[in-house]
């Protein structure tokens, strides 16, 4: 589904992605792990295409998107989540995944000023998208609130709603269980496995090991840019290069 | 439902949007004097660029800071092809929504590039060079003597514009038509590539949005208005100078905006009427004005940072979120039974979901 291959990005002297080459099979739970400023927000970066790469190649689906512009591959299929969950504060819950379709619609300004059938079509199928997606992720009690008013996990939820409104096959997740709860981030995990048996690849960054063990199907461990390792979560744990990374930077370890 | 409630909701009805229109048409007949007349006109006018200036730094999130130059734009061109070229008013007219139109395309894709502060700092320099050309260019604009006898709009014998009370219906149908069509805009799926781009630029993208063709739409669309209006306001003035260029006027519409609403349908109506009326009626204290009007804007800014507009509809969604939570939790507890099924296939969705 996804194949890397060599995959560097520099920012003046600092390799934040080096020499990368991975592989991701459609249909699985992909993770990547690494210590803090690892590169892993930069490999999503350079994957959603919302940076070029310095080098390397990108095939996504037999297809190469190296450097091709972000809403382009959205267009294509993948879909992100960022570190920051942001979103429409004001607005509703529901009304803040409506746009989430729009990729898949043709209106214009003509449309708009005549208030065409195909904007109104066009508008309905982004609504209706957008209740579906909220079903999806269990939310459909909430989606009259203001965003602002619902919690953290909710808004996660919603994020990965907005995500999967694009008509995803991949999404890349990037730590969405960053500043939940445990059990909150059970339900996450639970959320992230329907995602797959619908038929979405998952690919997400996380430093909560307990959740990548039990749910990732590969892992790639990065560390200063570098891929350390790669493999099912039991090769993971037992690889001492890992055990040397995480011990030598000292944080994440026990997370 | 209380009063209160009964309130907002009739202020969210057609009938509302009648009973303004009804007034405005109606004010002519109770105004006290001309002047007032006057001054009613020339807010709608200035309304009509805060439109403009509410697509592209409210809906998009883009701070343009060379609004008012593309005011002057739409005024200048009207000016001088209807009083050096003797066109007629309403083609001058037309070549000044296009002008602003061009000219705004032209500057957008080049200062899109930038983004935030660097964007509205760029399109500060823009409206300068845009002031400095008016002020200079002699040849084309008369300089710092600006241009008079501007014609009225042609009112084709039916009805004569140079009148003040006939202009402000003009320019009421022009502001009802540029409200309009910034509601379509903001209700569409376009307005909601706008918003998230206000969002976050790279929310945006990764929901497959252009980024650089929203973007230039939205500006467009803005100088376009604004132009617009400048051309009506060279029709009501009739005089025009550099000084419609000074990046004052920019800042003012900023006020506008903050005090009505920013990215609000209504906010830039309610919050050009409110300083317009605020400001006359503080005029007896001359240049103290801004002493009185200073603390009130920064109060304002504290404590409703979306603006009059902008606060109501936070308040309002957030009783009918609530209203609507009692009515689910009201419904459930008349039937226990079905409650509970509810909630448990909630739970369930929300488990392995
Ligand atoms: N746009 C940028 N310009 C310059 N340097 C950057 C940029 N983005 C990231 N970096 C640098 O690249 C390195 C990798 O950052 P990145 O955000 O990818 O790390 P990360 O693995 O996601 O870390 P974290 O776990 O803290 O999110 C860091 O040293 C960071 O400072
Ligand atoms: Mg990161």
């Amino acid at each position: 589904m996804l194949k890397i291959d060599n995959l560097t990005k520099r920012f003046g002297g600092l390799a934040a992605v080096n020499n990368v080459s991975i592989e991701f099979e459609a249909n699985k739970i992909n993770a990547i792990i690494g210590p803090n400023g690892a590169g892993k927000s930069t490999f999503f970066n350079l994957v959603a295409g919302a940076m070029p790469p310095t080098e390397g190649r990108i095939e996504y689906q037999g297809m190469d998107i190296t450097g091709m512009a972000c809403d382009r591959i959205a267009r294509l299929g993948i879909a992100r989540t960022f570190q920051t969950t942001n979103l429409f504060e004001e607005s509703t819950v529901l009304d803040n995944l409506i746009v989430g379709h729009r990729l898949r619609t043709q209106s214009r300004l003509w449309d708009v000023i005549i208030n065409s059938k195909r904007l109104r079509d066009e508008e309905k199928k982004c609504r209706a998208r957008a209740q579906e997606v909220l079903d999806f992720v269990g939310l459909s009690h909430i989606g009259h609130r203001i965003t602002a008013d619902i919690s953290q996990e909710e808004k996660k939820r919603v994020a990965f709603a907005l995500a999967l409104a694009t008509d995803p096959e991949l999404v890349l997740l990037d730590e969405p269980a960053g500043g939940i709860n445990p059990e909150e981030t059970e339900n996450l995990a639970g959320l992230i496995r329907k995602m797959v048996e619908h038929g979405v690849t998952v690919c997400l960054i996380e430093h909560k090991m307990d959740m990548i063990m039990s749910l990732a199907d590969k892992i790639m461990v990065l560390d200063h840019g570098e891929k350390i390792a790669e493999g099912t979560p039991d090769e993971i744990r037992n690889n001492p290069v890992v055990i040397e990374a995480y011990l030598g930077s000292d944080d994440d370890a026990a997370a | 439902m209380n009063a209160l409630q009964k309130i907002s909701d009739f202020f969210m009805t057609p009938a509302m949007k009648i009973l303004l229109i009804l007034a405005a048409v109606l004010f002519p007949f109770v105004a006290s004097n001309e002047y007032q007349i006057y001054v009613m006109a020339l807010a709608f006018v200035w309304a009509i660029a805060v439109y403009g200036m509410n697509i592209i730094t409210g809906l998009c999130g883009q701070l343009n800071l060379a609004h008012g130059g593309f005011f002057a734009i739409g005024a200048y061109t009207l000016s001088i092809l209807a009083v050096d070229h003797g066109w007629g008013f309403w083609w001058a007219f037309l070549a000044a929504g296009g002008a602003g139109a061009l000219l705004g395309f032209l500057a957008g894709v080049v200062s899109l590039r930038l983004k935030e502060h660097y964007f509205a700092i760029f399109t500060l320099c823009v409206g300068f060079i845009i002031y400095l050309l008016i002020d200079k260019w002699e040849a084309l604009t008369h300089g710092a003597l600006g241009i008079i006898d501007i014609p009225a709009p042609n009112g084709f014998g039916l009805v004569d514009f140079t009148q003040t009370t006939p202009f402000y219906y003009l320019a009421l149908t022009f502001m009802v038509l540029s409200i309009w069509l910034a509601a379509r805009i903001a209700n569409s799926l376009l307005g909601r590539s706008f918003r998230a781009i206000r969002i976050s630029d790279d929310l945006a993208e990764s929901l497959g949005i252009n980024l650089m063709r929203n973007k230039v739409l939205a500006f467009v669309l803005s100088t376009t208005y604004a132009s617009v209006a400048g051309a009506l306001y060279a029709g009501l003035v009739r005089f025009i100078g550099p000084a419609e260029a000074e990046v004052v006027h920019t800042f003012d519409m900023i006020t506008y905006l903050l005090v009505g609403g920013i990215g609000t349908l209504m906010g830039p109506l309610i919050g050009t009427m409110a300083i317009t009326w605020l400001t006359q009626s503080l005029q007896f204290l001359e240049e103290y004005r801004m002493i009185v009007f200073g603390p009130m804007l920064v109060v304002l800014v504290i404590f409703f940072p979306r603006g009059v507009v902008g606060s109501f509809l936070t308040w309002r969604g957030r009783r009918l979120a609530a209203a609507q939570d009692a009515q689910a939790e009201s419904a459930a507890k008349k039937k226990p039974k079905a409650n509970n099924t509810v909630n448990s296939s909630a739970r369930e969705a929300g488990n392995h979901a």
